[in-house]
């Protein structure tokens, strides 16, 4: 057994691709030295052909990664900061993402956009806080966003080999983490698969990225009083409904911690989703930033913001007492 | 030799051809068969024809918002074409792109693109892909004089000059962004956009298919050769609207004189003068019923079926929720 950074199972699922197909190419801003560490022994490895320093200029390097997709080359562009999307969501949702429909299918765009150090990195302020995964998911592009060293090797692994565009959020709270595991046995991660971290009968919480470690921190806590099950969905586009129906049936409860912004964010999505087609007793609560929130630069501003454990505790707490048909219902 | 592309009559023909198209395309906005209208290409067909002269059939080309001549002159069919702008499941993108986004890989059409500017990096990257693969095939990007106004394009310059993409940089400068004159919004010249980064630039007259033809090879050799990016700036003007739309808005923007003048300067006419009136008229006989099939073909061409919308959403057929739309 090894144990596994998150950052460095990053840094071997690109290595990994490299080494399987000779197309996969990494662009982006510092990536010879490995600024971010993700691409760290890929210029040795693989060479400046391979492996190539952009000049700071976001918008012309994503779409000449749809240019190079469209010729052959299977491209990984690495953004340092999560901001930087802003910056380019025009090549990736209204070119890469557009390019197959809009020609009737006689292309494909296989690029997959990294952000190693998503959301809020402590005090790194307004402009580069931000996790905007929601926006991705809302225009459809394939979006995942990995909370272990397992999931971020298998789905990165799994969108370098996607035939799609797929934006691929490393949240900056996982980077940390580290997990045990057996290097030969890791594996491809499917996009649209969640995956169950702790069952649980009472409450399904959802949990998105780097909230994970809290969702089970927050269940360990309740556990004895409320039997909570953990959802980690691991893509949010494609999402997995069927699972969390699923998951549903067993418990009829849901809340879900996303830190993203409130409205129209992810959260949204899930509880509609849920409250047409699955199996609710309770009405369901999200945990996110504030509505249309600005990460402030002070720590105690900054933490303010992002869904807290407490904050994650209290709607668990809440939605397994509210009030369902004729009556309380309280979870034993 | 009618097979040369560089033979007088064949500039000639695809000329002939672009405005054939162009004429019924309106014609067919009018009659309400093409939704959402055209950005007429009318006048500035010489560009398309003596670039594309001077490419290779496995060269590739981006295209823009007014794309129907760089299309056709690529070696698209003129009938699948007329189809897509028609909205047909037989046009080139089976009625999922239109007339802003027309593509044709086939023929190395990588797509019109309808953000100016939005297709110089993917030229680039196509170009850099290409090269590294080990051929010495080459992308041409085209943009007008709008677009020189855009971050993209001026970054894509860059990238483009520094790695020494085998890009050819065609701006077709038709005088107007929309309704706004070049003059009222690119300062400096489209030339000196590119000579900041070190690409060799030149001011061509786009409306004579031979000049553009030369200029085109020269800026290919090079391209080929490893020398990098050349730009092109093709002087043109456009006769009809900047949208098909503009035929009922009436937008008032220029003189029926200053159109008069820019009319007087017809690449069909210059090209045209140039072959025996002869061979002239047998190439306006046949592309007469070329084109005549071409629009029998969109209009008796059947519509696609509503439950295919999102076909080719994705390449991995991944498709979106069921009672999500698509009816």
């Amino acid at each position: 057994m090894a144990n596994l950074s998150y950052l460095k199972a990053l840094n071997r699922a690109v290595a990994d691709e490299m080494a399987r197909d000779a197309d996969v190419c990494v662009f982006g801003e510092d990536v010879r030295v490995a600024v971010s560490n993700v691409t760290a022994g890929l210029l040795k490895r693989f060479g400046p052909e391979r492996v190539l320093d952009t000049p700071i200029s976001e918008q012309a390097f994503t779409s000449f990664a749809t240019g190079a997709a469209l010729a052959g080359v299977r491209p990984l562009v690495e953004f340092q900061i999560p901001a930087l999307l802003f910056l380019v969501f025009e090549q990736i949702a209204n070119q890469a993402h557009k390019l197959a429909l809009m020609t009737g299918g006689q292309t494909r765009v296989p690029v997959t956009y990294l952000l190693p150090g998503s959301g809020s990195r402590e005090s790194w302020a307004g402009q580069h806080s931000d996790h905007p995964y929601s926006l991705f998911a809302h225009v459809g592009v394939k979006t995942v966003v990995p909370a272990t060293p397992s999931d971020a090797y298998g789905l990165l692994v799994s969108a370098l080999r996607e035939d799609d565009p797929v934006v691929v959020f490393a949240p900056a709270g996982s980077l940390g983490v580290r997990e045990d595991v057996d290097l030969a046995a890791l594996a491809p991660v499917p996009l649209g698969v969640g995956r169950v971290h702790r069952a649980g009968t009472d409450v399904t919480v959802v949990a998105v990225g780097h909230l994970v470690q809290e969702a089970l921190a927050v269940a360990e806590e309740v556990a004895g009083r409320i039997s909570v099950e953990v959802f980690d969905p691991r893509s949010l586009f494609p999402f997995d409904w069927d699972g969390l129906a699923a998951s549903l049936e067993r418990t009829g409860r849901l809340v879900v911690v996303d830190d993203s912004n409130r409205s129209c964010g992810i959260g949204a999505e899930v509880v509609a989703t849920a409250a047409e087609e699955m199996r609710l007793l309770a009405p369901p609560r999200r945990v996110t930033r504030p509505d249309g929130a600005v990460l402030p630069f002070a720590p105690a501003l900054d933490l303010a913001c992002q869904p807290s454990r407490a904050q994650l505790r209290a709607a668990v707490e809440q939605v397994v007492r509210r009030p369902v048909g004729d009556g309380w219902r309280r979870a034993e | 030799m009618a097979d040369d592309p560089s033979d007088p009559a064949a500039l000639y023909r695809t000329v002939a051809l672009i405005r054939g198209f162009e004429e019924r395309a309106v014609q067919l906005v009018r009659a309400g068969v093409v939704p959402g209208g055209i950005h007429p290409y009318t006048g500035q067909e010489a560009v398309a024809a003596g670039s594309c002269a001077a490419l290779r059939p496995d060269d590739v080309v981006t295209s823009t918002h007014r794309g129907h001549g760089h299309v056709l002159a690529k070696g698209a069919d003129p009938a699948r074409m007329m189809a897509e702008l028609a909205g047909r499941a037989t046009g080139l993108n089976r009625g999922r792109g239109g007339s802003m986004h027309a593509a044709d890989f086939a023929v190395g059409v990588l797509g019109a693109n309808a953000i100016v500017g939005a297709a110089v990096p993917i030229a680039a990257g196509a170009a850099w892909a290409l090269r590294r693969a080990g051929s010495d095939r080459v992308a041409v990007s085209y943009f007008g004089d709008g677009a020189v106004s855009q971050g993209v394009l001026l970054e894509a310059f860059n990238l483009a000059a520094l790695w020494r993409t085998p890009t050819v940089l065609v701006c077709e400068n038709n005088g107007f962004a929309t309704s706004m004159r070049t003059a009222d919004t690119v300062a400096g010249s489209i030339p000196g956009r590119a000579r900041a980064f070190g690409i060799p630039a030149r001011t061509v007259d786009g409306t004579d298919p031979q000049a553009v033809r030369e200029a085109t090879a020269e800026a290919v050799a090079r391209a080929r050769a490893g020398d990098g990016p050349t730009l092109l700036e093709c002087v043109v003007y456009r006769w009809d609207a900047h949208h098909t739309w503009e035929h009922a808005a009436r937008p008032r923007y220029r003189s029926a004189a200053e159109v008069a003048e820019g009319r007087a300067r017809d690449p069909l006419e210059v090209q045209g003068a140039r072959i025996p009136a002869a061979q002239r008229a047998a190439i306006d006989a046949e592309l007469g019923q070329l084109l005549d099939y071409a629009v029998e073909f969109a209009l008796t061409s059947p519509h696609p079926d509503p439950a295919s919308a999102l076909d080719g959403l994705y390449a991995s057929g991944l498709r979106g929720r069921s009672g999500a739309g698509v009816r």
